[in-house]
């Protein structure tokens, strides 16, 4: 947002960067054959429903696109206590590309309905043999991506090595979040 | 290509740039007409003067109004609710995360203040957060960031700044005029710090209404760019009807200690006296809610 629009006071919700979830497949690889993480099958959607009739419109036409598909993923669609929506897709492991494409849909027919700027994050689950889940969120606004691992089994306490040695490994692949601060905690995101 | 739901409010814009460039044409005609009563040379002083009380007032705003209204910095640890809904509205807006601040006082409000959007801190009262619900204290504190996204602080201590300088230059002629008598007003006509007190008071006077009508419209583009953010302005016009309905309840002895902060409330908490309309620096409950039900009526309306 320039000076100029501050000033006068119109400053509008930035546009998300939806293009950038095309990289996911490829880093699923990375984190697979590295760390040993394997994608859960799921990914969700994470945004803020507007109210109103336009948006139940909208939500209908993308349950209707995801499940028109013959090998439709389960989509379940819930809201968090901070009042966001939380979209999940969940099918097949092996298939993160057709995973992305889902989300990818979603993303478009938001967008496409003028809710582009509610868009808040999507997240990818993968899970390693011992049990540890990572989260990996993308920023829409922002553009890029961080890991998001609780510490199995504790409150809400967060296994702040492996994001570092996640973040370390995709470095190269994904452009991740440099900013520790934007590293959102979403507790009790779907699918974690 | 999508459309975007968000309809700019030509009309606000224009008059708010009118009434800043309006306040500029201010400043700069006290200075021409200090430049008259007085020997030339001095005109830059009184500028530079002027200008410098304003540049402080913006570079420590965050410690003044944390301090008057006796305010603490909270951590995550401890606020989590509150960080949480501000984490999220940042990632929303792609903006830099300001500090987080409560003040123990029974007033439901809310302001934000700080010099730059990476320097600024946004503060709730223990009041506010008691009266309203989650959904209500994210329209609020949505509205808030809109404000530092806005740079609000520095657009209204940089339109103020004409009214400082005339508020120091009445005091100072009020002062000077006893010590000048004898030396300045040596061949007739009107001695130079009277003139400077009339243009003083007018300046000044100017001033008050342009700076509150400002007030005013920021505060619109404020609650606009706040309802935008959460796409519920149906929850920043409860919340909004909450707090005015309370603090309007609440007795006036209690409120004058908050009354240095006004301007950077969410909702006044001074009663309205007479000349309401012009004196106030925010607008009438009924123009905020009429804008927030447009914008509500624009959100839903179907893609045809």
């Amino acid at each position: 947002m320039g000076l100029w629009h501050s000033l006068t006071g119109r400053s509008r919700v930035k546009a998300p960067d939806l293009d950038s979830l095309f990289a996911v497949p490829s880093a699923a690889i990375t984190l697979e054959t590295a760390p040993g993480f394997k994608p859960l099958g799921s990914g969700s959607v994470c945004y803020r429903a507007p109210a109103g009739a336009a948006y139940a419109a909208a939500e209908t036409d993308v349950l209707a696109l995801l499940r028109a598909a013959p090998d439709a993923p389960e989509v379940t669609v819930s809201v968090d206590s901070f009042g966001f929506t939380w979209l999940v897709s969940s099918g097949d492991p092996l298939d993160t590309g057709g995973l992305c494409t889902d989300l990818h849909a979603v993303n478009t027919t938001l967008t496409e309905q003028g809710f582009a700027g509610g868009l808040l994050c999507t997240m990818v689950p993968f899970a390693d043999a011992s049990g540890r889940h990572v989260g990996l969120v993308y920023l829409y606004k922002q553009g890029t991506f961080y890991p998001f691992a609780p510490k199995p089994g504790s409150g809400q306490e967060r296994d702040n090595l492996l994001e570092m040695s996640v973040r370390d490994t995709l470095t190269g692949e994904l452009p991740m979040e440099a900013d520790l601060q934007r590293w959102l905690a979403i507790w009790g995101a779907p699918g974690l | 290509m999508a459309r975007s739901r968000f309809l700019p409010d030509t009309g606000l814009t224009v008059r708010m740039t009118t009434v800043m460039f309006l306040l500029g044409g201010l400043f700069v005609a006290l200075i021409v007409g200090l430049m008259y009563a007085f020997p030339p040379q001095y005109a830059p002083l009184f500028a530079i003067g002027g200008i410098g009380v304003a540049f402080y007032q913006w570079w420590s705003s965050d410690k003044v109004a944390m301090r008057a209204m006796r305010a603490r910095e909270v951590s995550p640890a401890e606020a989590p609710e509150l960080h949480g809904m501000i984490d999220r509205l940042c990632a929303l807006a792609d903006m830099p995360k300001p500090r987080v601040g409560i003040s123990d006082s029974s007033l439901p409000n809310a302001f934000a203040t700080g010099r730059s959007p990476a320097r600024s801190v946004v503060c709730v009262t223990t009041g506010i957060l008691q009266t309203l619900d989650a959904e209500e204290l994210e329209a609020v504190l949505a509205h808030e960031l809109s404000h530092v996204a806005h740079r609000d602080v520095l657009v209204m201590t940089v339109a103020s700044s004409a009214g400082i300088l005339a508020g120091m230059l009445t005091r100072a002629a009020q002062f000077g005029g006893m010590g000048m008598r004898r030396s300045s007003n040596n061949g007739g006509g009107t001695p130079a710090f009277l003139v400077a007190l009339a243009l003083s008071l007018v300046v000044y006077a100017i001033s008050f209404f342009l700076t509150r009508l400002l007030s005013r419209y920021r505060e619109l583009a404020a609650d606009r760019a706040g309802a935008h953010l959460t796409m519920k302005p149906a929850a920043l016009a409860s919340a909004l009807t909450k707090i005015t309905g309370e603090i309007n309840t609440i007795p006036k002895r209690d409120l004058r200690a908050s009354s240095a902060m006004n301007a950077f409330f969410i909702a006044p908490a001074v009663a309205g006296v007479s000349l309401k309309t012009l004196t106030s620096t925010h607008p009438s409950l009924e123009e905020r809610l009429e804008q927030l039900a447009k914008i509500q009526a624009e959100l839903s309306r179907p893609t045809g």
